[in-house]
């Protein structure tokens, strides 16, 4: 059966987060980072932050929701059972800091059929309060026996 | 700050995530998908056990790198990986990575993360800033 693609192109609905700084210290816990830029609003401030900067990675926490949507959606019929988060990417502009509220939207690249797998890759833009780009992200998700 | 020549080592960077570093991950990321948290559900569904969160092996990758700077928040750009096999606690993960160019100050590290034979991530290409 052949993989269906007409969501390729599709935008969804962007989502708002609010970054706080009780999460950015719960992420760099988790992750063992221990830059004081991540915990203390006094070191981050001296290191030319607005306010307790969030680790790069910390992109996945803000950014996605607005992946959830997508995959989820009837019309992508993407087998959620059958999935792997096979790949991944993202490009950093602005840091995002405590206090800082990014809005992400999540558009559908591609859908394509290689050796019985579907390849179904998204991307998601965010930005921050300002209007200036925070990050990009591309998600590559495959699915076993399409 | 570091001078960094194609072919260079990065230093390796050690981790064992703990039993429980799933959950703690999970709570922080908001990723809650229960293969990551519960042992017999993933092993009723052909899992070995509850398997780590790529994005947590991902992050492990981007720490790794921003190491080269001092942990500096900034300076990573853009990270780009491949996740492969599953990852699972209580077992050490190592990431290591070579310089594959260095122009000015933008330097390229083609990064990896294992446990044992099993890679992780691999073809991850870190984009740093020095």
């Amino acid at each position: 059966m052949a993989i269906k693609t007409d969501a390729v192109g599709k935008e969804w609905p962007a989502t708002t987060y609010q970054v706080g700084r009780e999460k950015i210290k719960e992420y760099a816990n988790a992750l063992g980072l221990d830059s004081p830029v991540h915990f203390d609003v006094e070191a981050a401030r001296a290191a030319g932050f607005r306010d307790v900067v969030a680790p790069p990675m910390f992109a996945v926490v803000y950014s996605s929701p607005a992946v959830g949507p997508a995959i989820l959606d009837p019309e992508v019929e993407l087998n959620f059972a059958a999935m792997v988060h096979g790949g991944q990417e993202f490009e950093w502009a602005e840091p995002a800091c405590s206090g800082d509220e990014i809005t992400t939207t999540a558009k559908c690249l591609s859908i394509e059929e290689k050796d019985g797998k579907g390849f179904y890759v998204f991307e998601t833009n965010s930005v921050n309060q300002d209007g200036a780009q925070v990050v990009r992200g591309t998600w590559t998700l495959i699915v076993r026996g399409v | 700050m570091a001078d960094l020549n194609v072919g260079d080592q990065i230093p390796e960077l050690r981790v064992t995530p703990d039993k429980y570093l799933p959950h703690r991950y999970a709570g922080a990321s908001g990723d809650f998908n229960p293969i990551h948290i519960d042992d017999e559900l993933a092993k009723a569904v052909g899992l070995p056990r509850n398997i780590l969160h790529g994005l947590y092996t991902m992050g492990l990758v981007a720490k790794a790198n921003a190491a080269l700077v001092g942990g500096d928040p900034r300076a990573l750009r853009r990270l780009s990986v491949q996740m492969r096999g599953m990852g699972v606690p209580e077992q050490e993960i190592v990431v290591s990575g070579t310089v594959k160019s260095a122009e000015g100050d933008r330097v390229v590290v083609d990064t990896v993360a294992a446990q044992g034979d099993n890679t992780l991530i691999k073809n991850a290409e870190a984009e740093i800033q020095l």
